[in-house]
């Protein structure tokens, strides 16, 4: 019995380490930049496919290719705020005009990005064989390519978090995340701030392709399913609370583990079960006033 | 039988005191003034009486039935009206759908569409709007704004109307129209609750003030009272003539 | 004279739309069937468009759930097909997804519009995925057949519903509720105390609009004879009315039907040859629009005519 308590709350911590990378990169985009990225997926399926052609292809070590996508995708994520979601703020009348312009926009690029990635891959399901033997310890076996996708999961968000709270950009960036307009006036770049998270955000995004296309088969319809989590996770968390998401995906992990042990194929619908109750009982999030 | 009883009204905003055991009461016919420095809770305060906050604790009476803990709106249709200190219009409708809108919706709402129409069209002359009847409400004057705000609270046939900073912003004539507008709506029976910085406004039209401070309220009388009362003047009016001089 | 100006303004108003649809009515007398065909699709993506409009027009509360509207519909007929006659279908199948959209709205409709956009986002998935599990699980199926109704009757139908929803919107318009919708929209505060039951009302008004949606599922799934929950439940029919909607410009009533039937006679001629790059071509017309024509297409050729006549009076 503990055995099996263990082994479903090991799998949950896997699964959730990956939700909590993309939730923590959602939660940049939308707490910070005040886009609700509804093609956040998408950025997830390119960073995977990526992977993928680099491993097929060129035979580059996944965990190598960690180091080319996150660049690769952060720089079309600043450049998308760069050039449209920049536009559309200067563009809107008020903050939640933006919201509203810049998520349909959003949907757009969904469509942009999923087609695109259709007719340069194909519609088919992908996969590829990395690090797949066992590893056993407490009694139980793991496939190491999932420890290690764990393992990456948590170091990239401690990363990000002591970056945050450390380095002079992640103080201007929290600033910006308080009070855009404020930070601005203490004379912070308040465009320079927000494009750069919503690349960071979309790093995150990219990071959390990478990892996911070493344990789980991949296609370019993928990045839908992964939206509605990351967008529940970061309802979970609170929306804005970096913290908050990471735990959120680390928690919705484990929920999901829990329920593909009783009845699988119905871990989306205790998401959005949970995220129903949570929304009616405490809508500012588990971290939430 | 006071209009309005308030027994021990509180709010915090996280750890911050926001209203603290306010008690108040406002008499049929009335018009009481609210004043107090920025952020001693006036308009929170209304928040609490119009439904649009929900209080920590105490109770609002209003004709002697409980009104704290419902909706705004039922707190509207019950006979409680109130205008914003951030003006609240409906922008892009015309200035007659704004007022039309309360009569609609207001303490009598099954009333006929001709005679909501013939009731707005009174309110709005009443207002000093009729010619801009037709007007989109963002293309009126900053003062026509804030006197539709008015027409709309009216509209809906309140018995309380609470009026938050009418006089902020305008210039001195305009001052004086707003003065002559509140004596008139109490004429027609309202009694009212007005939040004003406009010192004079206050002190001409008031029978009696109450003054908050850090949420607490710390003085209450007649305009006399307040003008010559020691505590007033160290919190509130003190702080206004240092600065004056 | 300016009362006479206005009665002649209004029935030329009003006879216009009669005309075009008594038209629209004749077309399968002498129409190929080809037309018929073509022509229901069109409708149904106007009456999806138009009744996403209905509710996220006025209040700016942007909907993405009418893909789980249209996809209950579309399971009622499966269900019921055999069973009843259309116009029953038809009505069982809107009046469900009412009865979702009342449940659903009565409790996202009380939250901030962002979690209201992330929980009918959600909402399609969720119903996908569990009626795939349910269909595997508990009946062990994948799909179903729903029995063949003939193309002019799908086509006079959709005519039908599309001559309710535009009969319901105008009298919505033209309502005390339909002011109170609006002023919703304006400013959700300042409705709430001049006496509107501002959750009542969205709440309404949003179960108004997804019968229509469900109504149309119900009657289209006749044609396609062979449903599963991917087909039923295609995230596709939630973005295509938001696209169609902007596209078309939300602040005139033709607006979103202009925008539907531009997209709707597109879909036709790409997605079979070109189904990748038409989905492309959307993305890339919706930001677009977006950016660049924020009062959609009705909005920039009424710029545009402006600007001429201006243009014109100011060299005379």
């Amino acid at each position: 019995m503990i055995v099996r308590v263990l082994d479903i709350g090991i799998a949950g911590l896997l699964l959730g380490g990956i939700y909590a990378l993309i939730a923590v990169g959602l939660t940049l985009q939308y707490g910070v930049a005040r886009v609700l990225n509804i093609a956040h997926g998408e950025f997830i399926m390119i960073g995977a496919f990526i992977t993928w052609s680099l491993y097929i292809i060129f035979g580059i070590n996944p965990l190598l290719s960690l180091a080319i996508c996150g660049p690769a995708i952060f720089t079309i994520g600043f450049l998308l705020y760069r050039t449209l979601f920049r536009r559309l703020r200067i563009s809107s009348a008020s903050p939640a005009a933006f919201e509203g312009s810049s998520m349909l926009a959003c949907f757009g690029l969904l469509f942009i990005i999923q087609n695109l990635a259709i007719l340069i891959w194909g519609a088919d399901i992908k996969g590829y064989s990395y690090l797949a033997f066992p590893i056993r310890f407490w009694g139980q076996t793991f496939a190491a390519n999932r420890l290690i996708t764990l393992g990456f999961a948590l170091a990239i968000g401690l990363i990000f978090y002591f970056f945050l709270t450390w380095s002079r950009l992640g103080k201007a960036i929290r600033a910006a995340a308080q009070d855009a307009a404020a930070a601005e006036l203490m004379g912070i770049n308040i465009d320079q701030v927000l494009a750069l998270c919503f690349g960071f955000g979309a790093l995150m995004a990219g990071l959390g392709g990478t990892l996911l296309s070493m344990s789980y088969k991949i296609q370019p319809t993928m990045g839908l399913e992964y939206t509605v989590i990351a967008l529940i996770v970061i309802v979970l968390g609170g929306l804005g609370s970096i913290p908050g998401s990471f735990i959120g995906g680390l928690l919705l992990g484990l929920v999901g583990s829990i329920v593909t042990y009783i009845q699988p194929g119905l871990s989306l619908v205790a998401y959005y079960l949970l995220f129903m109750l949570l929304l009616l009982a405490k809508p500012t999030g588990i971290l939430g006033k | 039988m006071p209009v309005l009883e308030g027994k021990g009204l509180t709010k915090y905003f996280g750890g911050l005191v926001a209203v603290s055991n306010v008690d108040l009461h406002v008499d049929e016919g009335e018009i009481v003034g609210l004043i107090g420095p920025n952020g001693a809770g006036k308009t929170t305060l209304f928040n609490l009486i119009s439904g649009a906050l929900p209080l920590r604790s105490g109770t609002i009476l209003f004709k002697g039935q409980k009104i704290s803990g419902l909706k705004p709106y039922e707190i509207c249709r019950r006979g409680v009206a109130r205008t914003f200190q951030s003006i609240k219009v409906f922008p892009d409708m015309s200035a007659l759908q704004n007022v039309l809108l309360g009569s609609y919706f207001g303490v009598s709402p099954g009333m006929s569409s001709m005679e909501a129409l013939r009731e707005a069209k009174e309110i709005l002359e009443f207002m000093g709007l009729s010619a801009s009847s037709a007007t989109r409400a963002r293309d009126l004057t900053l003062a026509s704004q804030k006197r539709l705000e008015v027409a709309r609270a009216l509209a809906t046939k309140p018995q309380l109307l609470l009026i938050d900073e009418m006089m902020a912003g305008l210039n001195p004539t305009e001052v004086a129209q707003a003065i002559e507008l509140v004596s008139s709506i109490r004429k027609n029976g309202i009694t009212i609750i007005m939040i004003e910085h406009v010192m004079k406004a206050i002190m001409n039209v008031c029978e009696r003030i109450i003054v908050l401070h850090h949420g607490q309220k710390i003085a209450e009388g007649t305009p006399q009272e307040i003008v010559s009362s020691e505590t007033v003047i160290k919190v509130y009016l003190g702080e206004r003539a240092r600065a004056a001089s | 004279m300016d009362i006479a100006r206005v009665i002649s303004k209004r029935s030329s108003a009003l006879w216009a739309p009669f005309l075009i649809l008594i038209l629209l009515a004749s077309l399968p007398l002498c129409a190929p069937q080809y037309t018929i065909i073509l022509l229901t699709t069109i409708f149904m993506y106007i009456v999806i468009t138009v009744s996403w409009t209905m509710f996220s027009g006025p209040t700016g509360y942007i909907s993405l759930a009418p893909a789980a509207f249209f996809g209950v519909g579309v399971y009622t007929s499966a269900l019921l097909g055999l069973v009843l006659p259309l116009p029953a279908i038809i009505g069982i199948g809107g009046l469900a997804s009412f009865c979702l959209a009342l449940f659903v709205g009565a409790l996202t409709l009380r939250l901030r519009g962002t979690y209201f956009v992330m929980f009918t986002f959600g909402l399609v998935e969720l119903l996908l995925h569990f009626v795939l599990w349910w269909e595997v699980n508990i009946t062990g199926t994948t799909g179903r057949v729903v029995p063949t109704v003939n193309n002019t009757k799908v086509f006079y139908f959709m005519l039908i519903i599309f001559v309710i929803l535009m009969f319901a919107l105008y009298t919505i318009r033209g309502s005390r509720f339909g002011l109170a919708l609006e002023a919703i929209g304006q400013n959700e505060d300042a409705a709430a105390h001049t006496g509107v039951n501002v959750t009542m009302v969205k709440v309404i008004t949003f179960a108004i609009s997804a019968f229509f949606m469900g109504a149309a599922g119900a009657l289209m799934a006749t044609r396609w004879t062979y449903i599963d929950p991917k087909i039923a439940f295609n995230p596709l029919l939630s973005f295509m009315p938001v696209l169609m909607a902007i596209f078309g410009g939300m602040g005139q009533l033709y607006g979103p039907i202009i925008g539907a039937a531009i997209f709707a006679y597109l879909e036709e001629f790409l997605i079979t040859r070109f189904p990748y790059y038409y989905m492309l071509i959307f993305g890339t017309i919706m930001v677009i629009a977006i950016v660049y024509m924020p009062e959609g297409l009705v909005g920039l050729i009424r710029r545009l005519l402006k600007s001429s006549t201006e243009g014109r009076h100011a060299r005379t």
